[in-house]
C-alpha cells in the first residue's frame, strides 16, 4: 500500500493563498496583534497539511521560519502543543540545525560559503572585512537589523569561489573587497527606499 | 496519461527522440537550432537564467521562435566557465556567456550562422569550436552524468527518450527481485557515499528482512565541503533517481521512498519536486505501477543544515523529524530503520549508477574500473586548479590526469602541494601520491578516503597546519555531541592546532596530537567522529615539516598563519608619506616625515590594511624567520626564541 | 569521611537470570571474553555477559534497558570481527556465538582513560566540596583507571547553576552528556523534561530554551537526580538550615519519617538492601535533637481513613469517578500538566506528611500548649516532589506552612554523619506517642499498591463491618507496571487499578480519556512507589549501576514485612487516629478535616514558563490567569 507521503505540488499550493494579507485589506496600518493572529493561522494551515505524515517536525519548523522570520519560543512551545511533541524535542531539534534561528535576522542574511573551496580561496577574509565593517560577530545581526552575517556550509558552486549569498542569491568570486561593494549595493537599495516614505 | 508497458514509453521516446537524436550530433530532420543552457547551481549563480530569458525575448522579437528553442539542461561539469550554453547542429560550446552576448549570438551564430569565436572556450590559447576539443573534457567517462547537460530535467518525455523507465518496466513487468539483485551483485558496484560498502549485499540484506512495511532511503544530504556531484545529479537528472528507487522498492519488498536533500539546493529540491509530480502525472509512481500489484512512491525530506546527517543513522534521525544523531550498530539501517522498520539508504551517485547497470548489462559496467572497484566516480574539482568543475573518470584514473589534464593544472604557475580528497574525512595527499590510480583501497592506504567525491587542489600557498586546523573546526562544528571523543576530544584537537598556528606550540603538542587523533579515532561512535581525525593524521604524515616549522620556528612557510606573519617596510621603498601610520587601528606604525615609517611587530595586529594604503607598495608580509634576521635594525620582533616561547 | 562500606544486597537475580524473562528458555550463547569461554544469553550485550563471567567493565553512560545509547565510550572493549581487532562500546554490542571479546588489552585500557580525561577536562572538579564526593560515578571511574594527570586542557563550560525551585539543582557545569536523566524522564516517566539542546561541544542537556526546572511541565519526582552519575543533577539540600532549626533554642523542632526511610537509609550505612532499621532511625533522630521523633505512617493512616471515606461518597454518587489517589505529589503535578481535565477526579486529600504538618500545628499544638509558630515541622521524605509539594501555597493556613523543611533519605544520611553517630551501634527506640503509633496499613503506603489495598481495606470494613481476606488484593502488588483487579465493595463490584511510574499513568490516563471505566486508581509518581523515590539513596562507587531500580523490589519486601509483623494492620484500627476524631476532627471528611487535611488543585499547562495566553487556540501557556504563583519565591523561610 503506498503511504500518502508526498502531497502534490498543486495541492499543496491551493491550500495556501498566493498571497497571503496580513492584518486584513481594508487597514492602511494592519495592527501588530492581527498580524501575529494571521501568522499563526498561516501556520496552522501548514500543521494541518504535514501533521498527517510521520516525522514531519522539520519542514514544519521550516515553514514556521518562513512566517515568522525566526523562531521564538512561543512558536516553538505552539508547534509542539498543536503537533503533541513535547516542547523539549521541540527545541532540541531547532537547536541542533544551523537553518534555524532563534533569533530575528536582519533584512538581508549575508551567508559566506566555509566550504573548503572557498576557504582556500579567501572565505575566511572575506569574513573578517564583513565582520570588521558591520562591527558584529558571526552569527549576529547589525543594530539596525539590516544585516546578520553568517557563516554557511558549502553550497556546491565551488567554481565561483568565494561565495557570497544574500537572502539567496548568490554572488560569486566575492572576495573581501568585492563582498564589500555588494553590501554597499544593498545599503543603497535601503537608502534610496527610506527616502521614498 | 498512464504508462501501463514498454509500448507506451516507446511511444513518448519516438516523440522526444528527434531532439536527443540532434545533441547528439546526428541529423534530425527537423530543420531547428537548439540551444541547451546550463541551468546547474553555478550558471545560475553567474546569471544564466538572465541569458536565457534575454535569448527567449530576442528571439521573440525576431520571430525566431519556430526554428530555435531553448532547453534548460543540467550541469555540463565545466562550472568555472560558465555561464555555458551549448548550440546544436554542430555542438558549439560556449562559456561565459552575458545576457549582454544575446544579441550578438542571435544574430551572428543564428542568423548568419557564424561561430561567435569571442565566446568560444580557449584551449592553451586554441580556441575550442567543439565539445571534443576540451582538454577537461576528453579524459572523461560519463556512466553517470550521462544525461547532465544532454536533457532537459524538467521533461520526463527527454528521460524516457534517453531509454529511461525502459528497465523499470521490464523488470516490473518481466523479473523476479532475486534475479535484479544478483545482476547489482554482480556488477561490483560499491556505495558511492564513501565507505564503498557493496550495494548488492546491501539490497540483499534489507530483502531478506521478513518485516513490512519496508523503506527506500535515498541520501541526498550531500555535506562534505567542495563536494557537488550529488547536487548536479539530483539538478540534471533527477528521474534517473526515481527509477534507481522504484527498482530497490520492488527488489526489497518496499512501498515508500523517501529523499533527503539538503534545503541549501533549492534548484534540485524543486527539479525533484517536477520530476516527482510528472512521474506520478505518468502512472511511473503510485499505485499499481504498470497495471501490476506492485505500488511505489516517493517523498521528499529537506536537510536543516548539519553535516552529520550524511552518516545513515543520522540521516534516520532526521528523515523522522528528530536531531540528527547517529546511533550505534549493529543493528543496521537495512535491520532496523525508519521508524524501526528495514531500510535500504543509499547514496545518490549510487542509485544513479542503477539504471544504466540494468540498461547496458552488468557485463558492460563491469568492463570499467579497477579489480576491486568497478565503474565509474564523479569528482568535484576544486580549489586551486585551473579548471574548477564537475568530471567523471573511471576508476582507476590517476590523480595527476585528473588534476593537470581533466582540471588543467594550478592557476599561475604555482606549484602543487597536495590534493584533499573526501572532504573532512579524508586526507590530503602530496605529490609523490599523483601517479596512484584511485579506487576506494589505494585511497585509504594512503590515509585518505574516497568519499563522496571531493576533490580540493591545494597549491604552495596553502598551509597544511592551517587546512587541518580549517577540517578540525568544521567537524568540530558539526559534531552531534553525543559521545565524547567527538564532542570533547575533536574540541582540544582544535584548541592544540589553533595552538601551533597561533604560534604557541610546544614540540610535545605533536605528540599529544597525534595520541589524541588516534584515539578519537578508534573510540568514537559514528563514521564523522572516527574521521575527523584524517586531515591531522595526513598532514602530519606528509607535511610534518610545516608542523615543526611553527612550533619550533614560530613560521608559516607557505605565508597563511597570520600570527606568524610579520609586516615589514621596506626602507628603500618608503616615501614617509604617513598614510600607513593613519590607517593603522593599533597604533604600530610610527615614524617621522622625511625617515622611513617602521612596524612594531608586538602591536601589529595584522589586519593588512596598512599594505593596501600604501601607495609605494612598500609593506610586505612575511614569515617570521625573515623578521627575525632585520632585527639588527632595531624593530623589535619578539620572535620565537626560548625566552619568548617560555613567556608565552 | 569514610567512604560507606558496602556488603552486597541478597541477590536480586540469580547469575545466568539476569533479564526479566524466568518463565522462557533462554538460549544460551558461548563466547571468548579475554581468553575465557563464559557463556551468556542471546540479547544480551557484552557488558552484561562479562559481569556475569565476573568482569567489570567501566561505564557510565549505561542504564540498562533505558539508556543504551553506548556514547560515554567509557565501555569500550575491542572485539574480533573478521580477523580484526576493533574497539566497540560493550554496552550496545550484542553478543554472538564465538565472539571474541578483549576487556583489559592495552589499547582499551588506554582510549577508556583518553575518554575519561577527555570528561575531565571539561568538567567543574570541585570534588572536595561536592554533594557527591565520594559517592560520584566519574570520581569512581578515573580512580578505577588511575588517572593522574589530564593531559588535554582547553577551554571550559562555565553555565550558570539552576537553582531557582525548591527541589532540583541543575548544575551544567558537572555534566558529563551521558543523557541518563533524558532517558528516564522521557522512556520511564515520559515527562519529557529534558532534551539535548544545542550540538557539538555546545550541546547541553536541558530543558526546553534551558529554563529552570520550575518553570517547565517538571514533575519534581527526582528520578534525574537518582539517575545522574555526577553532581549535575541534585536535591536542593537544605540540611543547613535544619541545624539552625535544631540549635535554636525557641524552636520545637517535630520531625516525621516517611514509612521507607526505614526500609532504605540503612543502605547509606553499608546495609544490605531491604534491611529495616526503624529503631535506630528513631534513635538517631533522638540524637540529633529533634524533640519528637513521629511517623509519617501515623497520618497515612488518617489519609486511609479520609480517601476510604471520599472513595466511599463518590461510589454514592458525590463527585467524580474513578477517584484517583492524590498522596504521590509528583504525580499530583503530573496530573495538573498534562491532564487538567482529570483534576476534579483527585482526591482532595493532602499528602501524609502535609496532612501531619498541619495536625502538628493545630491539634499537637494545642495540646502540648505550644505556639504553633515556634513548631518546626521537618518531613524525612524519600522524594524531592514533596520539597516542591511543601512550597505550594496552599499548604499551610498563610499564617504557617504545614512543612517547614523537607530532607530527603539522602539529606538526613548526610546529617547523621556530620554529627558522628555511628549508626551500626544505636540501639533501637520507639516513635513518640500519640502521632507514632501506626498501623501496617500506613506502612506500605511507601510501596506501589498500598495505598489502594490499606483504602480498601477500610472502605471494606466501613461498608461490611467485616474485615477483608487480606490474600483478596495480592494482585495489587508486585512490581508489573499497571496492574487492575474487581473487586466486591458495598454489594457491587468495583474496578480497581494501580499504576505507578508517571509512564504508566501516562497509559491509564489515556484509557480513562478513551472512556473506560474505573472506580478507583492508585498512581505513584515513581516507578515501585516511594521505595524508588527520587530521595532515596544513590550509589555511585557501586559497580552495578542500575540505580536504585533493581533494589526496590527488596526494599518493597522489607515493607510488607513491617505490615506482616504488626498486630495493627488496618488504619481504622488505629487507636491514635480514633483519638484523633474523637478529640479533634469529629469525623472524616468534618469541616475541620476539610480545612486542615484536604487542598485543591491548579491547571499548569505544558509550557508554565512561557506566556502564550495571547496564541489563539493555544493550551500550552497559563491556562488561567489567576493561577497561583509558580513554585518560585515561596521558598521556605528564607
Amino acid at each position: 500500500m503506498v503511504q500518502e507521503t508526498y502531497l502534490n505540488k498543486k495541492a499543496r499550493e491551493s491550500e495556501i493563498p498566493e498571497s497571503f494579507v496580513y492584518g486584513g485589506i481594508p487597514e492602511e496600518k494592519p495592527d501588530e496583534k492581527k498580524i501575529q493572529e494571521n501568522k499563526f493561522s498561516e501556520l496552522d494551515r501548514y500543521i494541518n497539511l504535514y501533521k498527517k505524515e510521520p516525522g514531519q517536525l522539520i519542514i514544519i519548523l521550516q515553514k514556521a521560519q518562513d512566517i515568522f522570520g525566526h523562531l521564538p519560543e512561543e512558536v516553538q512551545a505552539y508547534i509542539a502543543e498543536k503537533t503533541g511533541t513535547p516542547v523539549s524535542e521541540v527545541n532540541g531539534v531547532v537547536t541542533f540545525y544551523s537553518l534555524f534561528s532563534t533569533e530575528p535576522r536582519g533584512k538581508y542574511t549575508l551567508d559566506i560559503c566555509m566550504g573548503t573551496a572557498c576557504y582556500i580561496k579567501g572565505a575566511q577574509e572575506l569574513m573578517d572585512t564583513l565582520k570588521d565593517n558591520l562591527q558584529v560577530d558571526a552569527g549576529e545581526t547589525t543594530r539596525n537589523r539590516l544585516f546578520t552575517v553568517k557563516s554557511t556550509r558549502c553550497i556546491g558552486a565551488c567554481g565561483l569561489a568565494p561565495i557570497l549569498v544574500v537572502n539567496g542569491e548568490v554572488h560569486g568570486n566575492a572576495s573581501s573587497g568585492e563582498g564589500m561593494k555588494i553590501i554597499q549595493k544593498y545599503r543603497k537599495g535601503e537608502d534610496s527606499e527610506s527616502k521614498k516614505h | 496519461m498512464k504508462v501501463k508497458n514498454t509500448e507506451d514509453l516507446r511511444e513518448i521516446k519516438d516523440e522526444f527522440f528527434p531532439l536527443i537524436k540532434q545533441r547528439m550530433g546526428y541529423s534530425n530532420g527537423l530543420g531547428i537550432t537548439q540551444v541547451l543552457v546550463c541551468s546547474g547551481t553555478a550558471c545560475s549563480s553567474a546569471e544564466s537564467q538572465d541569458f536565457r530569458l534575454e535569448l527567449e525575448r530576442e528571439l521573440d522579437r525576431r520571430n525566431l521562435r519556430d526554428n530555435v528553442r531553448v532547453f534548460k539542461t543540467g550541469c555540463f561539469g565545466f562550472c568555472q566557465h560558465g555561464p555555458i550554453i551549448m548550440v546544436h547542429p554542430g555542438e558549439v560550446f560556449y562559456s561565459k556567456v552575458r545576457p549582454e552576448d544575446v544579441k550578438e549570438f542571435v544574430e551572428t551564430h543564428l542568423i548568419s550562422g557564424r561561430v561567435v569565436e569571442r565566446l568560444l572556450y580557449q584551449n592553451n590559447g586554441q580556441k575550442a569550436n567543439n565539445i571534443e576539443d576540451i582538454n577537461f573534457f576528453k579524459a572523461q567517462k560519463r556512466i553517470v552524468l550521462r544525461n547532465c547537460g544532454v536533457i532537459d530535467p524538467e521533461e520526463i518525455g527527454e528521460y524516457i527518450a534517453r531509454d529511461g523507465y525502459f528497465a523499470l518496466a521490464d523488470i516490473i513487468l518481466n523479473k523476479k527481485p532475486a534475479e535484479i539483485i544478483d545482476r547489482i551483485n554482480k556488477s561490483g558496484l560499491r556505495g558511492r557515499g564513501g565507505a564503498g560498502f557493496p550495494t548488492g549485499l546491501k539490497w540483499e540484506l534489507a530483502a531478506g528482512q521478513n518485516v513490512s512495511p519496508k523503506y527506500v532511503l535515498c541520501n541526498g544530504d550531500e555535506g562534505d565541503p567542495g563536494a557537488f556531484m550529488d547536487r548536479s545529479i539530483l539538478e540534471g537528472d533527477p528521474h534517473s533517481i526515481l527509477e534507481a528507487m522504484t527498482v530497490a522498492g520492488y527488489c526489497i519488498g518496499a512501498a515508500q521512498g523517501y529523499i533527503y536533500v539538503r534545503a541549501e539546493y533549492p534548484i534540485a529540491v524543486e527539479r525533484l519536486e517536477t520530476a516527482i509530480d510528472q512521474a506520478r502525472e505518468y502512472g511511473l509512481l503510485g499505485k499499481n505501477l504498470f497495471g501490476t500489484s506492485f505500488d511505489f512512491d516517493i517523498g521528499l525530506r529537506l536537510g536543516a543544515g548539519a553535516f552529520v546527517c550524511g552518516e545513515e543513522t543520522a540521516l534516520l534521525h532526521s528523515v523522522m523529524g528528530q536531531r540528527g544523531e547517529p546511533r550505534p550498530r549493529p543493528p543496521y539501517p537495512a535491520q532496523e530503520g525508519l521508524w524501526g522498520k528495514p531500510t535500504l539508504i543509499s547514496n545518490v551517485e549510487t542509485y544513479a549508477n542503477i539504471p544504466v547497470i540494468l540498461r547496458e548489462g552488468w557485463e558492460w559496467y563491469k568492463g570499467h574500473g579497477t579489480s576491486s572497484s568497478k565503474g565509474s566516480k564523479v569528482f568535484s574539482l576544486a580549489g586551486k586548479i585551473n579548471n574548477t568543475g564537475l568530471i567523471e573518470v573511471p576508476m582507476g584514473t590517476s590523480l595527476r590526469t585528473i588534476v593537470f589534464d581533466i582540471g588543467g593544472g594550478i592557476p599561475g604557475g604555482k606549484k602543487f602541494k597536495a590534493v584533499q580528497t573526501g572532504g573532512p574525512s579524508g586526507g590530503c595527499i602530496p605529490e609523490k601520491y599523483l601517479e596512484l590510480p584511485i579506487d576506494y583501497e589505494s585511497l585509504k592506504e594512503i590515509g585518505s578516503m574516497m568519499g563522496s567525491g571531493g576533490m580540493i587542489v591545494m597549491d604552495e600557498e596553502n598551509c597544511m597546519v592551517d587546512i587541518a586546523r580549517f577540517y578540525v573546526e568544521f567537524t568540530q562544528d558539526e559534531s552531534c555531541g553525543r559521545c565524547t571523543p567527538c564532542r570533547v576530544g575533536t574540541k582540544r584537537l582544535l584548541e592544540i592546532l589553533k595552538r601551533i598556528t597561533e604560534g604557541k606550540g610546544e614540540m610535545e603538542d605533536l605528540e599529544l596530537l597525534e595520541k589524541l587523533a588516534f584515539d578519537i579515532r578508534d573510540a568514537s561512535l559514528c563514521g564523522l567522529g572516527q574521521t575527523a581525525p584524517n586531515p591531522v593524521i595526513s598532514t602530519m604524515r606528509y607535511f610534518k615539516e610545516e608542523y615543526i616549522a611553527h612550533i619550533r620556528d614560530k613560521t608559516c612557510p607557505a605565508g597563511v598563519c597570520k600570527a606568524l606573519l610579520d609586516f615589514t617596510i621596506d626602507e628603500a621603498k618608503c616615501a614617509a608619506c604617513g598614510l600607513c601610520a593613519k590607517v593603522c587601528a593599533a597604533g604600530a606604525i610610527t615614524g617621522a616625515g622625511g625617515q622611513p615609517y617602521r612596524i612594531d611587530p608586538d602591536k601589529c595586529l595584522k589586519c593588512a590594511a596598512c599594505v593596501a594604503k600604501c601607495p609605494k607598495k612598500a609593506i610586505t608580509k612575511g614569515v617570521r624567520k625573515e623578521a627575525v634576521n632585520i632585527a639588527e635594525t632595531g624593530i623589535h620582533t619578539g620572535t620565537g626564541s626560548q625566552e619568548e616561547r617560555a613567556a608565552l | 569521611m569514610q567512604r560507606p562500606e558496602y556488603t552486597p544486597g541478597p541477590v536480586v537475580r540469580k547469575k545466568g537470570q539476569l533479564y526479566d524473562h524466568p518463565e522462557k528458555d533462554i538460549e544460551k550463547i558461548r563466547l571468548t571474553i579475554d581468553g575465557r569461554e563464559v557463556e551468556a544469553e542471546k540479547g544480551m550485550n557484552i557488558l552484561e555477559a562479562a559481569r556475569l563471567a565476573g568482569i567489570e567493565i567501566p561505564s557510565l553512560c549505561y542504564l540498562r534497558h533505558i539508556n543504551e545509547i553506548g556514547s560515554c565510550r567509557v565501555c569500550l572493549v575491542e572485539v574480533e570481527i573478521k580477523g580484526a581487532k576493533t574497539l566497540q562500546a560493550s554496552c550496545v554490542y550484542p553478543v554472538t556465538e564465538g565472539l571474541v571479546v578483549h576487556t583489559s588489552s592495552p589499547r582499551v585500557r588506554r582510549v577508556r582513560k583518553t575518554m575519561v580525561e577527555l570528561l575531565l577536562s571539561d568538567h567543574y572538579r570541585e570534588c572536595t566540596t561536592c554533594i557527591r564526593n565520594l559517592n560520584c560515578e566519574l570520581q569512581n571511574v578515573a580512580d578505577n583507571l588511575g588517572i593522574r594527570n589530564i593531559k588535554y586542557t582547553g577551554e571550559m563550560k562555565s553555565l550558570q547553576v539552576q537553582n531557582e525551585n525548591s527541589f532540583i539543582i541543575r548544575d551544567y557545569n558537572k555534566c558529563i552528556k551521558c543523557r541518563r536523566c533524558e532517558a528516564i524522564c522521557s522512556k520511564v516517566q515520559e515527562v519529557n523534561v529534558y532534551s539535548a539542546l544545542n550540538r557539538g561541544y555546545d550541546t547541553v542537556i536541558a530543558p526546553a530554551f534551558m529554563q529552570d526546572l520550575s518553570a517547565v511541565a517538571c514533575i519534581t519526582c527526582g528520578q534525574c537526580v537518582i539517575a545522574c552519575p555526577t553532581a549535575s543533577l541534585t536535591e536542593k539540600e537544605c540540611v543547613e538550615s535544619v541545624w539552625e532549626a535544631l540549635e535554636d533554642p525557641d524552636k520545637f523542632v517535630v520531625v516525621q519519617t516517611a514509612p521507607s526511610i526505614q526500609v532504605t537509609l540503612g543502605e547509606v550505612f553499608g546495609y544490605e538492601v531491604g534491611t529495616v532499621v526503624t529503631g535506630k532511625l528513631v534513635t538517631a533522630l533522638r540524637r540529633l535533637a529533634f524533640d519528637r521523633v513521629f511517623a509519617t505512617d501515623f497520618t497515612a493512616d488518617l489519609t486511609i481513613m479520609e480517601e476510604a471515606h471520599e472513595l466511599l461518597e463518590r461510589l454514592d454518587g458525590h463527585g467524580k469517578l474513578p477517584l484517583l489517589s492524590s498522596c504521590s505529589p509528583g504525580w499530583v503535578k503530573f496530573a495538573e500538566h498534562f491532564y487538567p481535565e482529570f483534576l476534579e477526579n483527585l482526591s482532595t486529600c493532602k499528602s501524609p506528611h502535609e496532612m501531619f504538618g498541619a495536625l502538628t500545628k493545630t491539634y499537637f499544638a494545642e495540646k502540648e500548649g505550644l505556639d504553633p509558630k515556634k513548631i518546626v515541622v521537618v518531613a524525612i521524605m524519600p522524594c524531592t516532589a514533596k520539597k516542591f509539594e511543601a512550597s505550594r501555597p496552599e499548604m499551610g493556613t498563610g499564617e504557617f506552612k504545614d512543612v517547614d523543611w523537607v530532607l530527603t533519605t539522602r539529606e538526613l544520611a548526610r546529617m547523621i554523619r556530620q554529627a558522628g553517630i555511628n549508626f551500626h551501634d544505636l540501639l533501637d527506640e520507639e516513635y513518640d506517642i500519640p502521632m507514632g503509633i501506626a498501623s501496617g496499613a500506613g506502612a506500605i503506603f511507601g510501596s506501589t499498591g498500598g495505598v489502594i489495598e490499606a483504602a480498601v481495606r477500610t472502605a471494606y470494613y466501613l461498608t461490611s463491618g467485616q474485615e477483608m481476606d487480606l490474600l483478596d488484593y495480592e494482585e495489587l502488588r508486585g512490581f508489573s507496571g499497571l496492574k487492575e483487579v474487581w473487586i466486591e465493595l458495598k454489594g457491587r463490584k468495583i474496578k480497581v487499578a494501580v499504576a505507578h511510574g508517571t509512564g504508566n499513568a501516562r497509559v491509564m490516563m489515556e484509557r480513562l480519556k478513551a472512556g473506560e471505566q474505573f472506580d478507583y486508581v492508585e498512581i505513584m509518581a515513581c516507578p515501585g512507589g516511594c521505595v524508588g523515590g527520587g530521595g532515596q539513596p544513590i550509589f555511585g562507587t557501586r559497580e552495578h549501576k542500575e540505580i536504585s531500580l533493581d533494589y526496590r523490589h527488596n526494599r518493597a519486601d522489607a515493607l510488607d514485612r513491617i505490615d506482616f509483623s504488626k498486630e495493627l494492620r488496618r488504619a481504622h484500627e488505629n487507636p491514635a487516629v480514633k483519638k484523633i476524631y474523637e478529640e479533634f476532627l469529629g469525623h472524616p471528611l468534618s469541616d475541620m478535616s476539610k480545612k486542615l487535611l484536604h487542598t485543591y488543585y491548579t491547571p499548569r499547562g505544558k509550557a508554565p514558563g512561557l506566556n502564550l495566553g495571547g496564541i489563539k487556540g493555544s493550551h500550552a501557556g497559563h491556562v488561567k490567569e489567576n493561577m497561583p504563583p509558580h513554585d518560585t519565591q515561596y521558598m521556605p523561610q528564607e
